[in-house]
């Protein structure tokens, strides 16, 4: 039975009303419901972009069917409920694989297109939105946009990026990239902080398409932002096997664990493990994507692990500057709480440009956390790093924030007001309603 | 079992789609029958995309009877033969508003055992000469006991499994297997009006089942697996008990 939460669980579940969608004519009766409506695939947006209280949910996962693919030239197009994780599976065998990718392959296309999602080669192919060519929007009053980079060009710049809220992508097509095999040549490199890993970064993104790192957020000091640096490439053999991998989950998160569960103890052990376990400086080795890309897939439903009480992600870009004073003010802040991240995650963005109006991803440095949800003080703390983010130009991402201020929303997203124009008169959201209510107020 | 050469009635199921999707990955052939151009279209590129290595479709209501022998003729000639049957289609009524309409309990029983007998009798007799093959027929736990809520579609899945069961005795001397699939409650299409509750199962899992369950050539298939021990309970209890119940 599905659940129809946010990824993160916070604020927690209320019951919704659902309507699940398997046809288009399912959506024919858009234009007679006086409630409002939105979109939901597969419930990875972390905080309340997914959800829409009070209104209706659109489960469209059941749009889940592929509509032609051209082996030869790598386009592919599907509708709009496919998750990524099938593409791979259909693809991969043939030597094609995902233009860019999250950190979990069960997101559908049309919510990739909607957060227009970015992955470890955001330096070199930008965002999921720069590599979908075409897709057609159904309107709530039945209207069918098909929209391209040339026809109805404001709706596509709109729909990219645009959190479900400009009407229902039925289907969508996009570009993959061709790979000899299914592996990843990884490197990885150990840096003692984070002037080490502005100089790795430096020196890895033209080589390496693919980077990210992670940071011990319990390390202070002259160790401030010390971890570990993950660069990689499609391995170029011809004779290495393409073959899909097993797309059954091993592990699964049966119940609500109990809160104390990730706690500082436990999470000061990880940390200290995961740093130590790359006791060389660098090494090398050859993974299939699968755990390369999706390390987090392999335990279902591990946002359990948070217990109960839910958890907050948050994810922040800066421009890059001399200092980076941003992340190191952040970094220092978490470090002398005590109250660290389980999983801190440093990316630099690149210069790639996204249609989408929207898209949160800008050139600069990406850090996202997640902490547990502590009540006001989680609140208050990331209330603080909101200030830091905004006194270095940043941005915070909606998908997967369920706490930010309309001010705060407003900074991030300046053209906010000539994204609204285009929204479908009957679908908002949780977060919509949330960051643009007040600032509405105001006018 | 080998399953090549693929007819499915009732294609736009879901519970048929997800089985399909999963030979199509194995690069079978299909021919897919439906009564909706639109959808039939759209799980004919599905499967496509996903390897199968053969698509063809024919558009009729299972209903008209007179068109069965044109339907086996056309999948034989379109696949150079067949191996692997899939009856899927099917309708799930309001037992209550029928309950006042004798045309509506009819047309109910039709789409849900006639039109199936009426099938399979074509069918039985080019696998009894074949002497080799699987047909799998989707029916319903709702055929293994009689409930208010629910009687004229559970006859109808009743009536199915008696004639499976003796039609398998028949082939089983050819060495055709049939699989009576008996799914619980799923979330399809079919149910999207129910309440949905923890016995619910999705159709990719059941789907995955109904593959299983006709490569192995089983006899009678309950998906999930616990409503074997549900139905054997309700099937258990004594009738002079049951008849007072809600069900």
């Amino acid at each position: 039975m599905r659940r129809y939460e946010s990824w993160g669980r916070y604020p927690s579940i209320k019951p919704e009303n659902v309507k699940p969608v398997y046809w288009q004519k399912d959506l024919t009766e858009l234009k007679e419901t006086n409630q409002t409506v939105l979109p939901y695939g597969l419930g990875r947006s972390y905080g309340d972009s997914c959800r829409n209280d009070g209104g209706i949910l659109l489960d469209t996962s059941g749009l889940n069917r592929f509509i032609c693919f051209d082996e030869n030239t790598g386009v592919i197009r599907c509708e709009a409920g496919v998750s990524l994780a099938e593409i791979l599976e259909v693809v991969v065998p043939r030597g094609w694989f995902l233009p860019v990718t999250p950190g979990t392959k069960y997101v559908t296309v049309g919510g990739a297109i909607a957060n227009d999602v970015h992955g470890k080669n955001h330096h070199r192919n930008g965002t999921f939105g720069c590599h979908v060519t075409c897709f057609e929007l159904l309107r709530s009053d039945g209207q069918k946009l098909f929209c391209s980079p040339e026809k109805n060009r404001n709706f596509f710049r709109a729909t990219i990026g645009g959190l479900g809220l400009t009407g229902v992508i039925l289907w969508a097509e996009f570009k993959l990239k061709p790979i000899q095999n299914s592996f990843i040549d990884v490197e990885e490199i150990r840096f003692s902080n984070l002037d080490e890993f502005f100089e790795i970064t430096a020196q890895s993104d033209q080589g390496f398409e693919y980077t990210v790192s992670w940071v011990d957020c319990l390390a202070k000091g002259k160790e401030l932002g010390r971890g570990v640096f993950m660069r990689g490439n499609n391995n170029p053999s011809k004779f290495l096997s393409s073959a899909a991998s097993n797309k059954q989950l091993p592990f699964s998160v049966p119940l609500d664990a109990p809160e104390f569960l990730l706690n500082n103890l436990t999470m000061k052990a990880f940390n200290t493990a995961f740093y130590s376990i790359h006791f060389k400086k660098v090494r090398y080795k050859t993974v299939p994507y699968d755990p390369y890309f999706y390390p987090l897939d392999f335990i279902d439903r591990w946002n359990k692990l948070y217990g109960k009480r839910g958890f907050l992600q948050y994810q922040f870009v800066v421009p890059f500057d001399n200092n980076n004073y941003a992340i190191r003010e952040v970094l220092s802040r978490i470090a002398n709480s005590g109250g660290g991240s389980f999983l801190a995650v440093l990316k630099a963005f690149g210069n790639v440009e996204s249609p989408g109006i929207l898209s949160f991803p800008r050139p600069g440095v990406t850090l996202a956390l997640d902490f547990a949800y502590h009540g006001e003080k989680t609140l208050k703390m990331l209330e603080e790093f909101d200030q830091i983010v905004f006194e270095s130009g940043g941005a915070i991402y909606p998908a997967k924030d369920a706490r930010m201020s309309a001010a705060s929303f407003e900074r991030s997203f300046p053209k906010w007001q000539e994204f609204q124009q285009y929204i479908d008169p009957k679908f908002s959201s949780s977060f919509w309603r949330r960051v643009t209510d007040p600032l509405k107020g105001a006018d | 079992m080998f399953m090549t050469k693929v007819l499915i009635v009732g294609a736009t199921s879901a519970i048929a789609h997800e089985t399909a999707k999963l030979l199509a990955k194995d690069g079978a052939e299909f021919f897919l029958v439906g009564r909706t151009a639109d959808k039939l279209e759209a799980v004919e590129n599905d499967l496509k995309v996903r390897g199968a290595k053969k698509v063809e479709s024919l558009l009729l209501d299972i209903n008209d009877f007179s068109r069965h022998q044109e339907l086996v003729d056309k999948a034989i000639a379109s696949l150079g033969g067949l191996d692997t049957v899939l009856i899927a289609h099917g309708t799930l009524p309001d037992q209550r508003a029928i309950e006042q309409d004798v045309a509506a309990s009819l047309r109910e029983f039709n789409n849900n055992c006639t039109s199936a007998i009426s099938l399979l009798t074509i069918l039985a007799n080019y696998f009894e000469k074949q002497k080799r093959g699987v047909i799998g027929v989707i029916s319903s736990v709702a055929g293994d006991r009689g409930r208010q809520s629910n009687y004229v579609y559970g006859a109808a899945k009743g009536g199915l499994n008696v004639f499976l069961q003796g039609l398998r005795n028949r082939l089983a001397a050819s060495r055709v297997a049939v699989v009576t699939i008996k799914p619980g409650f799923v979330d399809t299409p079919m149910t999207a009006h129910l309440k949905k509750g923890p016995l619910f199962a999705s159709a990719e899992k059941v789907g995955g089942d109904v593959y299983k369950a006709m490569k192995k050539g089983q006899d009678v298939l309950y998906t999930p697996w616990f409503w074997r021990g549900v139905m054997l309970i309700i099937k258990s209890v004594p009738e002079a008990v049951f008849k007072k119940l809600k069900l």
